[in-house]
C-alpha cells in the first residue's frame, strides 16, 4: 500500500518529493526550453541566410543570441542533466530515493519562475538582454535595457536552484550507496555527476557574485565595472569566466558519465580503464578552475599570464584524450551493435573530439589572437556542446526510457532521428570553422559577402536539425503511449543496479537495499 | 544532343553561384574561403604557421583515433565478433596516452611562447595611432602630429536593407580609412570610449580588446602595400556588425603628404569656425553630419527607436530652448548612449547638426546657432 498515499492528477506533480517524478518533471522542462532556445536559433539563422538585413533589427537580434545562450545553457542542458541524476542516480547506487527529497522538489519548482521571468523580459520596454550569454560589462550595466534586473533576478534564482541540487546529489551519494557500493566501484555516471555537483557549488556563488556586483553597479551606484569609478570592466571578465569555464565541464561531464555507461553495454566488453577514468575526470575537475583566462587573451594581459593560461589550458588535453582512449579502447574487440543509444555515444566521442581539436586550437595564445570572438569559436563550442552535452542527454534518453517508462521506442525511428540530427549538426556547424578562419566576427546581424556561401549552408542545416527534434518528440510521446512492454533489462546483459529492478521501476526505488555483487559493481 | 562534361558543371557552377551570391559581385570575391589569411606581418605569418601546426598535430591524432574506431566498428561488430575480450585494463598503455600526448603539447607551447612575446614587444615604435572605439565608430589620432579623424561605415543602409545592390566590400567601408607607412613599427594604443570593442585586422594578426579607461597596446610592420580590412571583434550593442576597419599602406612618401595634406585641411576647417554660416547652408551641411552621427540611433526620419532611442521630432529638447539642446549634444547624457559630441566633433559640424534637428522633420524652428556661439558654450562650461 506504500504506492496509494501520493496526491495525483497536478497536486502529485506540484507537490511530489519523489526522485523519479522530479526527474521526469526535469527533463520535460528542458525539453521545453530546448525547444524555445532551438526557435531563437533558427530566428539567428534566418536572418544570416542571406547577407543584408531581412527578418529582424540587429537589436532584436542581439536578443536572440543572448536569449538562446542563456535558455540552452541554463535551461536545457543543465537541467537536464539533474533531470538524469534525480533519476537515476538513487537506481545506480541502490537507494530508495534521492537524500532530501524536500530541497529536491524546491529546486525544481523555482526554475519555472526564473525562466518565466527571463522571457517575460522580451516584452517590457528596451527588450530583452542584449548584451550576449557572456554579459560582459559595461555593456550589461551602464548600457543595459532596463530588463537587465529582472535578468540578474533569474539568474540568481537559477543559481540557487543549481546549488541545493548539487547539496541533494552529494548528500545522496555519500549517505545512501547500498551497502557494497565503495567509491571505486559507483558506476561513471554517478562519479561525474558527484564531481560536478562540486563544481556547481563551488562557482555558482560566484556567478551569484557577478550578477549582484552589476545589480550595485546598475541601481546603487557602484563602480565595480566602471573605470570612471575606480572600477574595472576586465574584473568582470575575470570573474565571469572563472565561473563559465568550469561550468562547460558541468555541462559536458554528466555526459563523459553517459558514454562510459553506454559504450561498454552495446560493446559488450567492460570498461577499460575505469580508475583512469575516474582520475580524468577529477584532474579535468581541478584544471577546469585554472584556465578561465583563455577566454581573455586579447583584453591585454601582462605575458607571464598568458604564458600560465595558455600551458594549463594545454594540459587539459591530456586527461581528455586519455577519456577519449579509453573510449576506443573499450570499443576494441568488442562485440557491438549500433542501436540508437550507441549511436549517439559514438558519434558523442568523435564529435566531441573534433571540439576538443579546436579547444588545443585556440589553446595556442598567439593563434587565439586570429580565432578569437570568430566563428571559429563559434563553431568549437557548439561542437563540444551540440554533440558532446545533447547528443549525451539523447543517448541516455534513449538508453534508459524504457526502463523509466516500462515501453520500449521504435528502434527504426530512434535511427532515423539519429542521422538527422547528425548530418544537421554536421551541416551546421562545420562551415563555421571555414567562416571563422576566414574573418567572420560572431555575434553580428550581417556580414561582408564572402562569407554567404557558408552562412547559407549552415542555416539550412539549422533548419534540418530543427525539425529533427520535433521528430524525437514524436518519437517519445509514441514510445509513452504505445510503445511494446520492455524487459527489466532492457538490454544484453547490460551492466548496474538500475537493471534488476523491473521497468518502470517501483514508486520507492529501492526499499530494501540491494545486494551489491560483481555483477553490478564498476569496474566489472 | 551531346552534353559535353564540362559545360554541365560550368552551367551548374553559374546556377549555384546564381544562388549564392548575385552573379554581379561573384567573380572578384575570395569566395568559399577555407582557411586563416597568412597576412602581409612576420608576426601574421608566425601565427599561420602555428596554426597550420596545431592543425597537422590534430589531423594526425584525429586519423589514428578515429581510424582505430572505425576498424573497430567494422570488426568488431557482433556480425564478425560474437565473442567480446574480456581486458580492461592496462598500466602502460594508460601510461603511453598520458605522456605521449603531453610531450606533444610541451613541443607545441615553446614556439606560442616565442611569438606571443614578440607580440608583446611593444617598445621602440616609429609612429603611435591612438584607437578608439565609439558605438559604433573608429577614432584614429596620430599622437603628435595633431591629425585626428573619425571613420565611420560608408554602406549605404539601402544596400543593407536590399534595396540597392551590394558591392564587393559591403560593410567593409569606411568613409575616412587609416593610413599608415610600410616597412615602420606602427604601435597601436588601443581603447574605448563607451563599451567594449575590439580592434582587429586579421592581415596583420592584430586584434586587441578596446576598454574604455584602459589603453592595451599592439604593434604591426606591414610588408605590403594595399588596403586591409576588419572588423570591431567584441560585442558593444546594437551596431557592432557595423563599426568596420580599413587601414591603406603606401610607402613612406606617400604617408608623408598624406599627413601634409591632413594637416592642412585641419587648420582650415580652424578658419571656417569663425565664419557666419546662413541657415540653408548650415542645414545642408547639418544633414550630412546626421546621416555620419546621428542617424544610427535617431533614424533617418528622426523618429528614433521606440524604447531605445527617443524620437528629436517635435519633442521639448529640439523645438524647446536652444540652450538645452546644444547642451544634451555638447556634453551627452551620462549613464545613456547618447554621447558627449562636444569632444567628438568641430563646433561648426556641432551648429551644423542642430541647426538641421531644429528644422527637419517638420520642427520649423526657423533659428540657428553658430560654430562661434558653440565654442563660447564649450568655454563657458569649462570655467
Ligand atoms: C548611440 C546612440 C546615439 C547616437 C549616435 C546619438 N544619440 Fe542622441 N540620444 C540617444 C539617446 C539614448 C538619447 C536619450 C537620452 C536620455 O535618456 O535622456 C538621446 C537624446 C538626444 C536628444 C534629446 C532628445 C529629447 O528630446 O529628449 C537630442 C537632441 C539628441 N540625442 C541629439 C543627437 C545628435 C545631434 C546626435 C548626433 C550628433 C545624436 N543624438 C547621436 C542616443 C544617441
Ligand atoms: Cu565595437
Amino acid at each position: 500500500m506504500s504506492e496509494s498515499h501520493h496526491p495525483t492528477g497536478i497536486k502529485r506533480w506540484l507537490y511530489t518529493t519523489n526522485h523519479k517524478d522530479i526527474g521526469t518533471l526535469y527533463l520535460w522542462f528542458s525539453f521545453l526550453m530546448f525547444l524555445v532556445g532551438g526557435v531563437m536559433a533558427l530566428v539567428i539563422r534566418a536572418e544570416l541566410f542571406q547577407p543584408g538585413l531581412q527578418l529582424v533589427e540587429p537589436n532584436f537580434f542581439n536578443q536572440m543570441t543572448t536569449m538562446h545562450g542563456l535558455i540552452m545553457v541554463f535551461g536545457a542542458v543543465m537541467p537536464a542533466f539533474v533531470g538524469l541524476a534525480n533519476w537515476m542516480i538513487p537506481l545506480m547506487i541502490g537507494a530508495p530515493d534521492m537524500a532530501l527529497p524536500r530541497l529536491n522538489n524546491l529546486s525544481f519548482w523555482i526554475l519555472p519562475f526564473a525562466f518565466f521571468m527571463l522571457l517575460s523580459t522580451l516584452f517590457m520596454p528596451g527588450g530583452a538582454p542584449n548584451f550576449g550569454w557572456t554579459f560582459y560589462a559595461p555593456l550589461s550595466t551602464t548600457y543595459a535595457p532596463p530588463s537587465v534586473t529582472y535578468f540578474i533576478f533569474a539568474i540568481h534564482i537559477m543559481g540557487a536552484s543549481s546549488i541545493l541540487g548539487s547539496i541533494n546529489i552529494i548528500a545522496t551519494i555519500m549517505g545512501m550507496r547500498a551497502p557494497g557500493m565503495g567509491y571505486m566501484k559507483m558506476p561513471l555516471f554517478v562519479w561525474t555527476w558527484f564531481i560536478t555537483a562540486y563544481l556547481l557549488i563551488a562557482v555558482m556563488p560566484v556567478l551569484a557574485g557577478a550578477v549582484t556586483m552589476m545589480l550595485i553597479d546598475i541601481h546603487f551606484g557602484g563602480s565595480f565595472f566602471s573605470a570612471a569609478g575606480g572600477g574595472d570592466p576586465v574584473l568582470f571578465q575575470h570573474i565571469f569566466w572563472f565561473f563559465g569555464h568550469p561550468e562547460v565541464y558541468i555541462m559536458i561531464l554528466p555526459a563523459f558519465g553517459v558514454a562510459s555507461a553506454i559504450i561498454p553495454t552495446f560493446a559488450r566488453k567492460p570498461l577499460f580503464g575505469y580508475h583512469s577514468m575516474v582520475y580524468a575526470t577529477a584532474s579535468i575537475a581541478f584544471l577546469s578552475f585554472i584556465v578561465w583566462a583563455h577566454h581573455m587573451f586579447t583584453v591585454g594581459m601582462p605575458l607571464v599570464a598568458e604564458g600560465f593560461f595558455m600551458f594549463s589550458t594545454m594540459i587539459i588535453a591530456v586527461p581528455t584524450g586519455v577519456k577519449i582512449f579509453n573510449w576506443v579502447a573499450t570499443m576494441w574487440r568488442g562485440s557491438m551493435t549500433f542501436e540508437t543509444p550507441m549511436l549517439f555515444a559514438v558519434a558523442f566521442v568523435i564529435l566531441f573530439t573534433i571540439g576538443g581539436f579546436s579547444g588545443l586550437m585556440l589553446a595556442i595564445a598567439p593563434a587565439d589572437f586570429q580565432y578569437h570572438d570568430t566563428y571559429f569559436v563559434v563553431a568549437h563550442f557548439h561542437y563540444v556542446l551540440v554533440p558532446g552535452a545533447i547528443f549525451g542527454i539523447m543517448a541516455a534518453v534513449y538508453f534508459w526510457l524504457p526502463k523509466w517508462c516500462g515501453k520500449m521506442y521504435d528502434e527504426m525511428m530512434g535511427k532515423v532521428h539519429f542521422w538527422l540530427s547528425f548530418i544537421g549538426l554536421n551541416v551546421t556547424f562545420f562551415p563555421m570553422h571555414f567562416v571563422g578562419l576566414a574573418g567572420m566576427p560572431r555575434r553580428i546581424p550581417d556580414y561582408a559577402l564572402q562569407f554567404a556561401d557558408f552562412n547559407m549552408i549552415s542555416s539550412a542545416g539549422a533548419f534540418l536539425f530543427g525539425f529533427s527534434q520535433v521528430f524525437f518528440l514524436g518519437i517519445v510521446l509514441q514510445t509513452i503511449l504505445y510503445g511494446k512492454k520492455a524487459r527489466s533489462e532492457v538490454w544484453d546483459n547490460p551492466h548496474g543496479l538500475e537493471w534488476t529492478l523491473p521497468s518502470p521501476p517501483p514508486y520507492h526505488s529501492f526499499t530494501q537495499p540491494p545486494q551489491v555483487t560483481m555483477a553490478h559493481a564498476s569496474p566489472r | 544532343m551531346h552534353i559535353n562534361l564540362n559545360t554541365l558543371l560550368l552551367y551548374t557552377g553559374i546556377m549555384m553561384s546564381g544562388a549564392f551570391i548575385p552573379a554581379s559581385v561573384a567573380e572578384e570575391l575570395p569566395r568559399w574561403q577555407l582557411n586563416m589569411p597568412q597576412g602581409v606581418t612576420e608576426i601574421s605569418r608566425d601565427i599561420y604557421g602555428l596554426h597550420m601546426a596545431v592543425l597537422w598535430v590534430c589531423v594526425v591524432i584525429g586519423v589514428i583515433v578515429f581510424g582505430a574506431m572505425f576498424i573497430s566498428m567494422v570488426l568488431h561488430h557482433r556480425s564478425r565478433n560474437k565473442e567480446a575480450a574480456t581486458f580492461h585494463e592496462n598500466f602502460w598503455v594508460e601510461v603511453a596516452w598520458t605522456t605521449i600526448p603531453a610531450i606533444i603539447l610541451i613541443i607545441l607551447f615553446i614556439p606560442s611562447m616565442r611569438t606571443i612575446s614578440q607580440m608583446y614587444d611593444t617598445q621602440a615604435a616609429d609612429i603611435d595611432i591612438l584607437v578608439t572605439g565609439f558605438q559604433w565608430k573608429w577614432k584614429y589620432e596620430y599622437l603628435g602630429e595633431d591629425v585626428k579623424f573619425f571613420s565611420n561605415l560608408s554602406t549605404p543602409s539601402g544596400a543593407i536593407y536590399g534595396i540597392e545592390n551590394k558591392n564587393n566590400h559591403y560593410l567593409l567601408d569606411v568613409d575616412e580609412p587609416l593610413v599608415v607607412p610600410l616597412h615602420k613599427k606602427i604601435r597601436f594604443l588601443i581603447t574605448a570610449n563607451d563599451v567594449l570593442h575590439a580592434w582587429w585586422v586579421p592581415a596583420f594578426a592584430v586584434k586587441q580588446d578596446a576598454i574604455p579607461g584602459f589603453i592595451n597596446e599592439a604593434w604591426a610592420r606591414i610588408e605590403e602595400p594595399g588596403t586591409y580590412r576588419g572588423q570591431c571583434a567584441e560585442l558593444c550593442g546594437k551596431d557592432h556588425g557595423f563599426m568596420p576597419i580599413v587601414v591603406k599602406a603606401v610607402s613612406d612618401d606617400e604617408y608623408r603628404s598624406w599627413l601634409a595634406e591632413r594637416k592642412r585641411q585641419t587648420a582650415q576647417e580652424r578658419t571656417l569656425m569663425a565664419q557666419q554660416f546662413s541657415l540653408e547652408q548650415l542645414v545642408e551641411r547639418g544633414e550630412k553630419v546626421y546621416q555620419s552621427q546621428c542617424m544610427v540611433c535617431h533614424n533617418a526620419n528622426g523618429k528614433g527607436i521606440p524604447g531605445a532611442f527617443p524620437s528629436l521630432v517635435g519633442t521639448a529638447i529640439s523645438t524647446g530652448l536652444m540652450n538645452d539642446h546644444i547642451d544634451i549634444v555638447v556634453n551627452g547624457r551620462a549613464g545613456t548612449t547618447m554621447q558627449a559630441f562636444g569632444s567628438q566633433l568641430s563646433p561648426l559640424d556641432l551648429a551644423a547638426v542642430i541647426t538641421y534637428e531644429r528644422n527637419a522633420w517638420g520642427n520649423n524652428m526657423g533659428d540657428m546657432v553658430q560654430a562661434i556661439d558653440i565654442a563660447r558654450f564649450i568655454n563657458d562650461a569649462k570655467q
